[in-house]
């Protein structure tokens, strides 16, 4: 199990009761569509991987962990925070990177782009611009401050949508399909970009190879977790299932 | 933001602050309308050009760029004139105009973008009785920006593939799929503004007093 | 307002703008071609409702005075809002609230037939009354002069209104974006 420096020290710092992802009898449905059934998991691990068909609860679960649904019955805990009643907390602690960068970016320029989740914060300007700089060289991204944003690749844009998540320092990071709309390349760039996060991730992918290496791995069916183990075992099962 | 309607070169009249250049240029628009005397009009388009050419240092190129637009309506307005009233109020209808119009491109023209909507969100703050926040107007405004080209692009991948399937022409039938599309979207990135911090921002004063780091 | 709403305001502002790019399509049998902008006016009140639509058209001409050359013909700045024809501009914020008011009044029942009376009233009658007076006022012209130079444009807006109409009720059935309160269930039952 990889403990990352960050989640080390935060875990000492906040001085929580818990440091896990809790779901305690979730259910949710959209209307009168049910997409989720009395799941129950606590996810402590580092590294959790989440795979399943289109439309079988996997993106509704990833928008629980940080409180973009709120569920219709039972609790979501984030290191004891509870997503219906500290949705502000829960929110700065757990950064989210949606699938298609394009519904992401809200800034028709890079910098600005990176600056706003910051400027939300009420981080202050010299610090902002510090931190933008920052993360603009660590994606590569340093020599298009003034880009607009539409002229991006789509790696790029990907890669963008990344660094305006981390700049703002959240202690867990949860990825939505992240390399669905790229080509290989820069889906092993990605790929490295999760591997080398510090902070605790959960993955939501299609692509098994993304998950290689992780600590847990949970697969979704009509709205129930029907695996649940270690990566290897698991994605087989998972792939005979299919087959 | 930066647009293509900006002239960068270092001027007085590009130091002076945005909002006070505003605040002229409705001076001016009020002022024209309420004067009848030809030779006070003239005067102002004279005015309005030395300080553009001169003052400013804009290219006549760029003056010229903005004001064009506006030229057939001029045209069409001092023939009718000539037609039904005389010379002399089409003259002054026209040079009117033309001064106002000529004004309004040197603010443009002479401040940038990023000033400009930080006047129109001091502009909204009195909004703020109704609940209007102004940045999030200045939010808004970005978000514009940044969906123009975003649209344009769907717009022709779509016309691609309807064009692929062997349809040619249908300009109305691209708009339903378009819009559905870009709809959902845009309510993703409703979600993806929640998940940056954008429904509860903490302004910088706040943080100082003690609310906690991020 | 929500996050969301906000990201459909700016999602329309950039639809007119768009539209606004689509080069003036002639078609035979009228005077003057076809813009695609005033489609967006309608289609902003039809497709968000009266609040979001009519800031949506807001936020368009905030976008436009602050320089953006996102008007048809690629004209921008605050030039545009002094010229004689700019009463037109000012009238699409109201126009495309008075549309979005008329479909949410008529929703539940919305259809072709009252998707064209939200247009016409909100998208023709309101855009004129509006266009008209500030024309004759800025260029020193009588009203009936004003009144009848635009009259040109009639046929053209006529087709517009028609295809905003037909895409609204198109879209109403694929992504309904429009919510009403849900009816209490005293009212229900």
């Amino acid at each position: 199990m990889r403990w990352g420096r960050r989640g080390a020290e935060v875990t000492a710092a906040a001085d929580l009761p818990r440091t896990a992802l809790e779901l305690q009898n979730v259910s949710h449905a959209y209307g009168d569509r049910p997409v989720l059934h009395d799941v129950t998991l606590t996810l402590g691990e580092s590294r959790v991987g989440v795979v399943g068909a289109n439309g079988s609860g996997k993106s509704t679960f990833a928008r629980l962990l940080n409180g973009l649904v709120v569920p219709s019955a039972g609790t979501v805990l984030v290191d004891g925070l509870d997503t219906r009643t500290q949705l502000r907390e829960v929110r700065r602690r757990v950064g989210f990177v949606f699938q298609d960068p394009d519904a992401q970016i809200v800034h028709p320029t890079v910098a600005e782009d990176v600056e706003f989740g910051l400027t939300n914060l009420g981080v202050p300007a010299d610090e902002r611009a510090r931190r933008v700089e920052d993360m603009l060289a660590r994606y590569g991204l340093a020599g298009h401050h003034d880009h607009p944003a539409h002229l991006l690749s789509g790696g790029q844009k990907q890669l963008l949508a990344i660094a305006g998540v981390l700049v703002m320092q959240p202690q867990r990071v949860v990825f939505d399909e992240p390399t669905t709309l790229l080509d290989l390349a820069n889906t092993r760039r990605v790929a490295r970009v999760i591997d080398e996060l510090e902070q605790h991730v959960v993955v939501v992918t299609h692509h098994l190879d993304l998950l290689t290496g992780f600590d847990r791995v949970l697969v979704f069916e009509d709205g129930r977790v029907a695996a649940d183990g270690a990566p290897a075992e698991t994605l087989r099962w998972y792939v005979d299932r299919l087959s | 933001m930066t647009l293509a309607l900006y002239v960068p070169v270092a001027s007085p009249v590009h130091r002076a602050p945005a909002g006070l250049k505003l605040a002229l240029l409705t001076g001016l628009g009020a002022g024209l309308f309420l004067i009848e005397r030809l030779d006070v009009v003239v005067g102002a388009l004279v005015a309005v050009a030395v300080v553009a050419l001169a003052a400013a240092r804009l290219p006549l190129r760029a003056l010229v760029a903005q004001v064009r637009p506006v030229w057939p309506w001029l045209a069409v307005l001092l023939v009718f004139h000539l037609v039904v009233t005389d010379w002399r109020t089409g003259t002054l209808a026209v040079t009117r105009l033309l001064a106002l119009v000529l004004a309004a491109a040197v603010v443009t023209a002479t401040t940038r973008v990023t000033a400009l909507v930080a006047v129109v969100e001091w502009l909204v703050r009195p909004l703020g009785v109704f609940g209007v926040r102004p940045a999030r107007v200045g939010l808004v405004i970005a978000m514009t920006l940044r969906f123009v080209p975003l649209i344009a692009e769907r717009a022709q991948r779509i016309r691609e593939a309807q064009a692929a399937r062997g349809a040619t022409g249908m300009r109305l039938g691209m708009l339903v799929p378009l819009l559905v599309q870009v709809l959902r979207l845009a309510a993703t990135l409703g979600e993806a503004l929640d998940a940056r911090g954008a429904d509860a921002p903490v302004s910088p004063r706040d943080r100082r007093a003690g609310a906690p780091a991020p | 307002m929500k996050s969301k709403d906000l990201a459909y305001v700016a999602l329309f502002a950039a639809i007119v703008a768009v539209l606004g790019l689509v080069p003036p399509v002639p078609v035979p049998g009228i005077p003057v071609p076809i813009t695609a902008q005033t489609l967006g006016v309608m289609l902003a009140g039809s497709v968000l409702g009266a609040r979001r639509g009519g800031l949506a058209l807001l936020t368009f001409l905030a976008v436009v005075a602050v320089g953006a050359p996102l008007l048809s013909g690629g004209r921008g700045g605050l030039a545009v809002f002094v010229g004689p024809s700019a009463g037109y501009l000012y009238s699409w914020p109201i126009a495309a609230f008075v549309i979005g008011l008329l479909t949410q009044l008529t929703w539940r029942r919305f259809n072709l037939a009252w998707a064209l009376v939200a247009n016409l009233i909100g998208g023709i009658a309101v855009i004129y009354a509006i266009g008209i007076p500030f024309t004759a006022l800025f260029g020193d012209v009588s009203l009936t002069a004003a009144a009848t130079g635009s009259l040109a444009f009639i046929p053209g807006d006529l087709v517009k209104a028609g295809a905003a109409s037909v895409v609204a009720v198109a879209v109403r059935r694929a992504y309904p974006v429009i919510e009403l309160p849900a009816r209490r269930p005293a009212a229900a039952g």
